[in-house]
């Protein structure tokens, strides 16, 4: 037991203890002085203060994040595992996609602001797009829809989620996790085993066949993994939208809004029932996923 | 129909040659088996016949037909994996009729196929499996399944049974035969197993260092080695081999170890008349030499005395390791023999069974078999002399009397 | 979506030239696939996505070393045009002026004990959940393992009015700042410790469950002890792992922001993150501060990755269910 002791009482202190807290703190009110019931779920559902606390905005941006930043970022990981399996700087290849994953987000937010830079002889990202024949913009600040640049025309804003400044937002994301997925997805190539390609090829399917049929359905739980990884990522992620536009523009996520409402507004009450309610989404994909790793174990 | 036949077929990696100048003529519906030591070419000989490794010189047929740029997929053969290369995410049926399904074949057609290939191979209550669940024995029952319900034209073998335990392979061994009888197809099998070249073929290629050296049937290449490499690898345990000097007269050839000296029969001496006072390398197989007390009756022997290094019971025979003189030398002798350790014993040597190789190009003296038509056949005979797990013989001159044949390297 | 139209639209060349490329580079299972693609355009692919995703790095490291005029008159990239008056005036600056100095021993004070710490701790518990019998095992590893969801965000509140509670405001030599709780080095390192367990008794944990049996057997034979197991056969023998893990760690801790944000609110403690972060919230726009700021908080975790960049990739396999 004493190996255990520092470990558990650590995490009691300073895991177990604060979620039971902040549990107990969604019920009560803004100073934690009274309890109040459901109050503050009824807060996020009924969103009575749209301009401070846009909760609706706040989870819309948080499931825009899950699906678009999963999403790219497992599709081009696999894009790019594959391609940079039939080269031979492979390895410079993956360590040049994998290096924004050593970088802090501050770092990866004077980077990026950098590179959304409006003036476009300051900012790289616009001085592509006027030579290109665009117009630039504040790509962080931006809240139109997507459409609005590309066509200079109809309805000037798309519901939300989808404003350019929340895509702008994500690509930074897929930017430092692509390399993640492509180490993963890389490895899970690897491991198909080059007889069984051939004996598809004997077989008689072509490349593309072999690709889909073969290589594709065998990856798909390494995807999976990487998947489950993203989701929670998406739903935690926190420090790139703080640092970049600290939740301004329309670009809240409920863990900005959670930081806002505790550390800015004071009021605690709604900022643990929004931590609550991210948990209350985390924890079963996380169990899924702990789910399948133990049987793995037994697999073994 | 299905014949095979390479012409002039070498394969290079890059500054190494794997294959050279490999010409062979496989006729349908024969089992033609590639056997040979690891790293011999055999596996890359068969890999190029599938189309998963490029020809780099020379023409491989099927049938009539020249297939050196055809994509596996075209050239109407199937194939075995050495790991099975099953597909994980698929089940057994789906395994099966993946072939199928590529080329478009009826699901009707299919089930039918896969049907009639599981009940021969008795898998039918395991079709709806994923490999995972099966065990090896069965895997390889699927991989050949799913070879068969492609009804190619030529079935290709990789070494299937060396993932299998000792009496799965003996087992498995019988059943592909069987399947060959059945199916009167084209089987071109590799494998580095002499046993499994010798019971199942009915013809044998064996190669070394890339270069074929000898095809014919097995009793041809037990009786009649073209070269030393053939005579050692065929037959185990292996041949004995012992440098020695051609001494006697014409008509009383004798050969002399300088540990013993044994008199040349009749029928072989002519095979050495040009070796008179020269050095040849001498081979015997352990079975041609016997307990003096309990040798068959009808043979005509040369006896000497050796001492009996280790004995080992085989049940219906007995492995002696003998020495003579700084010769070490295996024999398999009847088991009723009073041979014991340490011992002294008289053993015969049946002379009638003798090989003789030249000791420069390792060539047999003694074999009538035909040789492959080769290019490269002399410049291995120089390359077998550099690899040392392959040479019985130092090249040492100074001290002939240490060139112990080991046969012991194969015992037990 | 652009990048796999492009491959699709790619027509087959002639599979004779293709084969001799793949025997070249090796036939590994992807070259298979890509066989039909033009070796051409599978080059232009990856370069356009390896330049993508280098030049904001690369931006970033051109215009630390830019005169301030330059960079507010014209692009990075026409320093590589042949002008580039290159200056290390922005690091001088950050450096003396703007206490980047300090911030990066800071970040170096908070970061190096952390990590040895957090390890440490995280090993013996990750050594009784491998090794050890008792009752409640697996619901115990389950509950730290599944704190790996919780945002931490969510418990600094909590932690801050214990760490209100427990402050010592004692100045402590040398590193400065309090005994212990808030504004305290000591208070950084229980904390960071705390938070990197759940990771690192998850990773450590199925390492150690991996190790063969009898090993643990015949050194109890040997009449080892626990301690000595764990000390003479346990650590020695898992050094890729604490090597992968060390690194995660101490890029987490380094990299972090948010519990120095709460936890080191005094300027003179503040690491690299907040250091920069205030620049950003001062400066915004005078890129010659932040970018040469930006980068020496890179270039340690920069250097670390290149060196070890083998114990990383492994680290990322092993624990690749954290969230």
């Amino acid at each position: 037991m004493l190996w255990l002791l520092p470990a558990l009482s650590l995490v009691a202190v300073f895991l177990v203890w604060p979620v039971i807290d902040t549990v107990r703190r969604s019920f009560m009110n803004s100073d934690s002085t009274k309890y109040v019931g459901f109050d503050n779920y009824r807060f996020i559902i009924d969103n009575p203060q749209p301009i401070s606390a846009d909760t609706h905005a706040a989870l819309l941006n948080n499931l825009l994040w899950l699906v678009v930043f999963t999403g790219v970022t497992v599709a081009l990981g696999l894009t790019i595992a594959v391609l940079a399996g039939r080269v031979r700087y492979e390895a410079f290849a993956k360590s040049a996609i994998f290096i924004p994953m050593a970088i802090s987000f501050v770092a990866a937010a004077v980077i990026w602001r950098f590179m959304f830079e409006l003036n476009p002889d300051q900012g790289t990202i616009n001085a592509v797009v006027t030579k290109l024949g665009a117009e630039a913009t504040p790509w962080l600040q931006d809240q139109g829809g997507p459409q609005t640049w590309f066509t200079n025309q109809g309805p000037q804003d798309w519901p939300q989620p989808f404003q350019i400044n929340n895509f702008a937002l994500i690509s930074v994301g897929i930017w430092m996790w692509t390399g993640f997925a492509v180490v993963i997805l890389s490895a899970g190539l690897k491991g198909i085993s080059t007889e069984v390609l051939e004996a598809a090829r004997v077989d008689g399917a072509n490349e593309w066949q072999i690709f889909w049929r073969v290589i594709f359905p065998q990856i798909i739980p390494t995807m999976v993994v990487i998947s489950t990884t993203l989701v929670i990522q998406a739903l935690k992620n926190f420090d790139l939208v703080f640092v970049l536009t600290g939740g301004r523009y329309g670009t809240d996520i409920v863990a900005t809004l959670f930081y806002k409402q505790s550390f800015v507004d004071r009021n605690f009450g709604v900022g643990a029932a929004l931590a609550v309610v991210l948990l209350a989404f985390v924890v079963p994909i996380m169990l899924v996923s702990i789910r399948r790793f133990q049987a793995q174990e037994e697999a073994r | 129909m299905a014949e095979v036949s390479f012409e002039h077929v070498y394969k290079r990696f890059n500054d190494s040659t794997a294959v050279s100048d490999f010409n062979l003529e496989i006729a349908d519906k024969e089992f033609l088996v590639l056997v040979g030591p690891s790293g011999c070419g055999k596996s890359t000989t068969l890999r190029m016949l599938a189309g998963l490794e490029e020809i780099s010189d020379g023409e491989v047929k099927i049938g009539d037909r020249l297939v050196n740029d055809v994509a596996p997929r075209d050239r109407d053969i199937a194939m075995v994996f050495q790991s099975y290369a099953l597909y994980p995410h698929m089940s057994v049926y789906d395994n099966m009729a993946f072939g199928l399904s590529l080329r478009g074949t009826p699901k009707q057609e299919i089930k039918r196929r896969v049907g009639e290939a599981a009940q021969i191979l008795g898998i039918e209550n395991m079709l709806d499996r994923k490999p995972k669940a099966l065990s090896g024995g069965q895997r390889q029952r699927v991989a050949l399944g799913r070879a068969i319900v492609r009804e190619p034209a030529v079935f290709l073998f990789d070494e299937p049974l060396s993932n299998l335990d000792a009496k799965l392979r003996v087992q498995t061994r019988a059943e592909i035969s069987k399947l060959h009888q059945r199916l009167g197809t084209t089987f071109i099998y590799v494998t580095h197993d002499q046993v499994e070249a010798m019971t199942m073929a009915t013809r044998i290629a064996v190669m070394n260092l890339g270069v074929l050296q000898q095809v014919g049937t097995p009793q041809e290449l037990y009786d009649q080695p073209v070269n030393q490499f053939v005579a050692g690898f065929m037959g185990s345990p292996a041949m004995n081999f012992f440098r020695a000097t051609v001494g006697g007269t014409p008509d009383a050839v004798t050969v002399d170890t300088g540990s013993f000296s044994l008199n040349v029969p009749a029928g072989r001496a002519t095979a050495l008349r040009d070796y008179a006072e020269k050095e040849v390398i001498l081979g015997i197989r352990p079975e041609n030499i016997h307990d003096a007390a309990y040798v068959p009756t009808g043979l005509q022997t040369e006896v000497i005395e050796a001492t009996v290094d280790i004995t080992e019971l085989m049940g219906n025979e007995i492995f002696l390791y003998l020495k003579a003189g700084n010769l070490s030398f295996l024999g398999r002798v009847d088991p009723r023999t009073e041979a014991r350790p340490g011992n002294k014993v008289r053993v015969a040597f049946n002379m009638d069974e003798m090989h003789a190789f030249d000791p420069q190009t390792e060539e047999s003296l003694t074999s009538s078999a035909p040789r492959p038509k080769t290019e490269a056949v002399a410049a291995v005979g120089i390359a077998v002399l550099d690899q040392s797990d392959v040479k019985p013989i130092g090249d040492d001159a100074g001290e002939p009397s240490t060139d112990l044949v080991p046969p012991i390297t194969k015992g037990g | 979506m652009t990048i796999r139209a492009k491959v699709a639209a790619t027509p087959a060349t002639q599979p004779t030239t293709l084969k001799r490329e793949e025997e070249r580079s090796g036939a590994g299972p992807l070259s298979l696939f890509g066989k039909f693609l033009s070796k051409f355009s599978v080059h232009v692919i990856l370069i356009l996505i390896i330049v993508a995703w280098s030049v904001p790095t690369f931006a970033l490291l051109v215009s630390s070393f830019r005169e301030p005029a330059d960079i507010a008159r014209s692009g990075w990239w026409n320093a590589l045009t042949g002008s580039w008056s290159f200056t290390l005036d922005n690091y001088d600056q950050v450096l003396s002026q703007r206490n980047m100095g300090r911030a990066f021993m800071n970040s170096l004070i908070i970061s190096v004990p952390s990590t040895i710490l957090s390890i440490l701790v995280a090993a013996m518990a990750a050594y009784a959940f491998a090794w050890m019998r008792f009752p409640g095992r697996n619901m115990l590893f389950l509950l730290v393992v599944g704190m790996l969801v919780v945002p931490v965000q969510m418990t600094l509140i909590p932690v801050l009015r214990i760490y209100g509670d427990v402050t010592v405001d004692t100045q402590v030599p040398i590193i400065g700042g309090n005994l212990f709780g808030i504004n305290s080095f000591p208070g950084m390192w229980v904390a960071h410790t705390a938070y990197g367990l759940p990771f690192a008794i998850f990773l450590l944990r199925n390492f150690f469950a991996a190790l063969p049996r009898d090993l643990f057997e015949s050194a109890y034979l040997d009449g080892a002890s626990e301690v000595q197991v764990f000390f003479k056969i346990v650590l020695p023998l898992s050094g890729p792992a604490l090597a992968a893990l060390g690194i995660f760690q101490f890029l987490w801790i380094w990299n972090d922001l948010l519990i120095a944000l709460i936890y080191m609110g005094d300027p003179e403690l503040a690491p690299m993150t907040l250091a920069i972060r205030n620049l950003v919230s001062s400066f915004g726009t005078q890129y010659q501060f932040l970018t040469a700021a930006a980068f020496i908080s890179m270039a340690l975790p920069l250097l670390i990755f290149f060196a070890l960049q083998r114990y990383f990739v492994q680290g990322v396999l092993a624990g690749s269910v954290k969230g």
